[in-house]
């Protein structure tokens, strides 16, 4: 079964094209990394699978559900951390989630004890009480993954979520998000560092606006470490080149 | 219908919140109309001489006149007000957890909007208070029935705040909007002088003044505050906010999200 599903899609910020016929498919139950150097689509990409914004042309498919067809029942499948951090600073964690949650629809009884579970699961509990603002970088990056996980979502979105943690933070965020898909939810992790990317993972990699190659990390890497291979696609690629490992498990 | 419900009630509490935080935006908010009330207004009424007109029976002070103009002059700061935190809200990134909700955009906007007209009557009740404690009363039944005027004028400009939001790129093009939306509609509305003294200094002013949709919602608080039903103000509130909330929810539609505007 496909987690996530993009096909053919496009998206222009006036006269400069930010994505140009991109597709991939992310299998349910599998971390994929979706790399590519800054000002690659990423984020403008992330907008469309959000539905914050639609593409022209292309589908989207979340879940078995069409984005653009069945809006709400994708959106309830999705999980979202987005490179921004969307936390309201003046609110307590417990209050961020509740809200979160309210967006869901959930509330009650329920709710509480879903909230402290996901707090568990990334060792938060303790600071439920406590106001964002007085959290560390790496503290609101897990409330932000324990809030993308209150309702129970198929598939999760990370754009960037490690973008200024130090490296324990980086590495603890890193490491629960690969969990999360050994546990079955569809990850598909935005980055710029090759270093989050372990061999096993399925790999996309975007660069100017298009795809240019995916399947396992370790295939594309090929004889290269991951950093080399990227480095030497993404220096010397023009945007027509496209090639799609074969053979690859993903 | 739980999930409406839900996520009415934690959108209206967040906006409660958020203004309980903000002691100095409440503050601000009644500072402002208590200035033109007991201030400008005690030099005004020199100079301007109000003759009998409904819904008021008998002679009334300046003070007395412009009670209901700022009692809406209180929603039209606070739907920008609003509009304001929306664009913050956006570039700060925290709209996009609204609008990734599987609920329905328009639903979330609305809820929005009564979180944002919820505040204002707060904001309106307390003016009403002040202004009371000052010896400005209205008769006791006025203060029940200006609710549901208050509501209805409150999503009105609500809605217009919203346009304004889903048209505003920068927080910092926000400026425009004092000098472009606010002030005009509100100078131009019946709020500090009756629309009849209006057509005496110029005619074109008072045509402007008429189709203003805050004259007709400052009109249709001053006839409730005084127990009174205006029919016509109701309906052309009623018009401008659905107009205004159609406009919001197409500037808020994912599909006409404006090429060259990140959300």
């Amino acid at each position: 079964m496909t987690g996530l599903r993009a096909s053919g899609l496009s998206f222009a910020y006036g006269a400069k094209q930010a994505l140009d016929d991109v597709s991939f498919d992310v299998e349910a139950g599998r971390f994929s990394a979706l790399l590519g150097p800054n000002g690659a689509g990423k984020s403008t990409l992330f907008g469309l699978l959000t539905r914050l914004f639609v593409a022209p042309g292309g589908t989207i498919e979340i879940a078995g559900h069409d984005l653009a067809r069945a809006p709400r029942a994708a959106l309830a499948q999705l999980g979202v951390v987005f490179q921004q951090s969307t936390l309201d600073l003046d609110l307590t964690v417990r209050q961020n989630l509740r809200y979160s949650a309210a967006l869901h629809g959930l509330w009650g009884r329920k709710l509480a004890a879903r909230i402290d579970a996901a707090l568990d699961q990334l060792e938060m509990r303790e600071r439920a009480g406590e106001k964002v603002r007085t959290l560390n970088g790496g503290h609101r990056r897990r409330t932000e993954l324990a809030r993308a996980l209150l309702h129970d979502p198929s598939v999760l979105l990370l754009d960037e979520p490690t973008v200024g943690l130090d490296a324990a933070a980086r590495a603890a965020i890193t490491d629960h998000a690969h969990r999360l898909a050994e546990a079955g939810k569809t990850i598909l992790w935005a980055t710029h560092l090759t270093d989050e990317v372990q061999p096993g993972d399925d790999l996309i990699i975007l660069h100017r606006a298009r795809v240019l190659a995916s399947g396992t990390a370790c295939d594309i890497a090929g004889d290269m470490s991951l950093q080399e291979r990227f480095l030497s696609m993404t220096s010397t690629a023009t945007s027509t080149v496209t090639s799609t490992v074969t053979g690859a498990s993903a | 219908m739980k999930a409406y419900v839900t996520s009415l009630r934690a959108i209206v509490a967040r906006e409660a919140l958020r203004f309980i935080h903000q002691r100095e935006r409440f503050i601000a908010a009644l500072v402002r109309p208590l200035v033109w009330l007991l201030v400008f207004a005690a030099g005004f009424r020199a100079a301007l001489g109000l003759s009998i007109i409904p819904p008021y029976q008998t002679y009334i002070t300046y003070e007395t006149y412009i009670v209901p103009g700022l009692c809406g002059m209180i929603l039209l700061f606070n739907g920008m007000q609003s509009s304001l935190s929306l664009v913050y809200d956006r570039e700060m990134g925290s709209m996009k957890l609204l609008l990734t909700s599987p609920l329905p955009r328009g639903w979330l906007l609305f809820c929005k909007l009564v979180g944002s007209a919820a505040i204002s009557i707060l904001q309106v009740y307390a003016f009403l208070a002040i202004a009371a404690a000052f010896g400005i009363t209205m008769p006791g039944w006025g203060y029940v029935a200006v609710l549901p005027a208050l509501l209805v004028a409150g999503l009105m400009l609500g809605a217009l705040g919203l346009v304004l939001s889903s048209l505003i790129k920068q927080l910092e093009n926000f400026a425009g909007v004092m000098n472009f939306v606010i002030f005009p509609m509100f100078f131009l509305s019946s709020a500090l002088y009756p629309l009849w003294k209006m057509a005496e200094s110029s005619k074109l002013l008072h045509d402007i003044c008429a189709v203003n949709p805050f004259t007709h919602a400052v009109e249709l608080i001053r006839f409730a505050l005084y127990g009174q039903f205006n029919g016509p103000a109701l309906g052309w509130t009623c018009l401008a906010a659905a107009i205004f909330t159609g406009a919001a929810l197409m500037g808020y539609d994912p599909a006409r999200t404006r090429i060259g505007r990140k959300v």
